[in-house]
């Protein structure tokens, strides 16, 4: 009787010691036992493939063409009323310009909703270096950026909200593009919040409404 | 003709044969539940990847949020791999000349691809939709872990069918204010459990999820 329990203990522990226990980490592919049609024969999203020589299953635009983002899908299958913006034509709200000047007002009227998406928006990407306030004291300064345009300063509260906008998409001196991290509508809608930046960091007692002004002096 | 084995033996060896039998069946239901599921297949699963980039450093210790470089999770159906121009954002700068960034540096110049292995993988039949999920409340860490803590990022969950439909059949304990998605470090408020502002966003969201078939295999 004790042979036979001697030798189920060994075999639980030649098995352990061969499979291990759950939630081991380590580079081991998962185990892979049947197939089925776990791996079709299509390309995923960012997949890679053998056809291309870049290795890349998604192709890059040819120069010249627009991208399909927003397009107009109602337009194209022969609604009657269709999307005359269709090919990004507006250069006022896709590149912020009005022939060679920067426009002086943005073309997106401002609401709660868009400055919220505004504030999301300049969270994610903004406030790493210009910071929460705008006042250019971002985390990464802390990591070797050196000047930063601090936003709130007379020289960008000047600026035309074109050229805010272009600067986001295009980048400007060592601040790389975001256009293709954020998409034209929520660049607009980061220029608003950063117009409300600067109008917070600047204002005065005035500027509060007067259901707020004691909270305020309180806090100071 | 007098029997072979005394009558004890015989009893004897009956015995030992039969608990060998019961035993080894036990074993085999064992093994078969303890290692044939993605619990000990997948979970755990932590490949070398091409550049040894720290969540750990840029999710947690710099607080960048998941939508710095996964851009396009709220929006899309699959969450974006960032494009190497997004680490060229502050790495032209920040340890520029790094032998671990030589990788990185190498795709800029070249427009190839970083090569980084995919952890997370579903069959091919199964459609998640990222954007869906985000959108309403379930936070990054249900189904990827604490990805803020991890220096290589390794598979948390097991990304099972049942698993998927533990959360399908009972969504409150993974629902969470759709603004603190990204957040990992979040508890729920004071006074509050996890499932109970799970109930108030299910229920102010309307959320009813698909328990059926082609919700997921279509």
């Amino acid at each position: 009787m004790l042979r036979v329990l001697l030798i189920f203990g060994a075999l639980v522990a030649v098995i352990v010691g061969i499979l291990g226990f759950r939630g081991h980490l380590g580079p081991g592919r998962p185990l892979m036992v049947f197939f089925d049609m776990d791996f079709q024969p299509k390309y995923q999203p960012q997949g890679q493939s053998a056809f291309f020589s870049d290795g890349r299953a998604q192709r890059t635009p040819p120069t010249g063409t627009v991208a399909f983002g927003g397009a107009d899908f109602f337009g194209d299958a022969g609604a009657p009323t269709t999307n005359p913006d269709f090919l990004q034509a507006d250069d006022v709200f896709y590149r912020g310009k009005e022939g060679e000047t920067y426009v002086k007002r943005s073309p997106v009227s401002t609401d709660m909703p868009l400055l919220r998406t505004g504030r999301q928006q300049y969270g994610i990407y903004c406030a790493v270096c210009h910071g929460p306030s705008g006042r250019g004291n971002g985390i990464l300064t802390e990591y070797g950026f050196v000047e930063i345009a601090k936003l709130t300063d007379p020289r960008v509260r000047s600026m035309p909200d074109g050229q805010i906008y272009h600067t986001i998409a295009n980048g400007k001196g060592l601040m790389n593009g975001y256009g293709h991290q954020i998409p034209p509508a929520e660049r607009w809608a980061v220029v608003a919040y950063v117009r409300a930046l600067q109008w917070s960091q600047n204002a005065s007692m005035d500027d509060v409404p007067t259901q707020f002004r004691a909270e305020l002096e309180k806090g100071e | 003709m007098p029997s072979l084995l005394s009558e004890k033996t015989d009893r004897e060896l009956r015995l030992q044969v039969g608990l060998a039998g019961v035993l080894f069946v036990a074993l085999a239901i064992g093994v078969i539940w303890y290692y044939f599921t993605p619990k000990y297949a997948r979970v755990g699963y932590r490949p070398e990847q091409p550049v040894p980039f720290s969540h750990e450093i840029h999710a947690g210790q710099l607080g960048l949020s998941c939508l710095y470089c996964h851009t396009h999770v709220d929006d899309s159906v699959f969450a974006n791999v960032p494009a190497t121009q997004t680490c060229m954002n502050c790495h032209a700068k920040i340890q520029a000349n790094s032998p671990l960034l030589a990788e990185v540096r190498a795709s800029y110049e070249s427009g190839r691809p970083v090569r980084w292995k995919k952890i997370h993988q579903l069959p091919d039949y199964a459609y998640f939709n990222h954007a869906v999920h985000v959108q309403r409340g379930v936070s990054c860490i249900s189904c990827h872990g604490k990805v803020n803590q991890m220096k290589v990022v390794f598979h948390a969950e097991s990304l099972s069918m049942s698993w998927c439909l533990d959360c399908h059949r009972n969504p409150t304990p993974n629902l969470r204010p759709p603004s603190e998605v990204t957040n990992l470090d979040w508890q729920p408020p004071e006074g509050k459990t996890a499932a109970q502002v799970g109930l108030e966003i299910q229920e102010r969201l309307l959320i009813n999820p698909p328990e059926t078939c082609q919700a997921c295999h279509r």
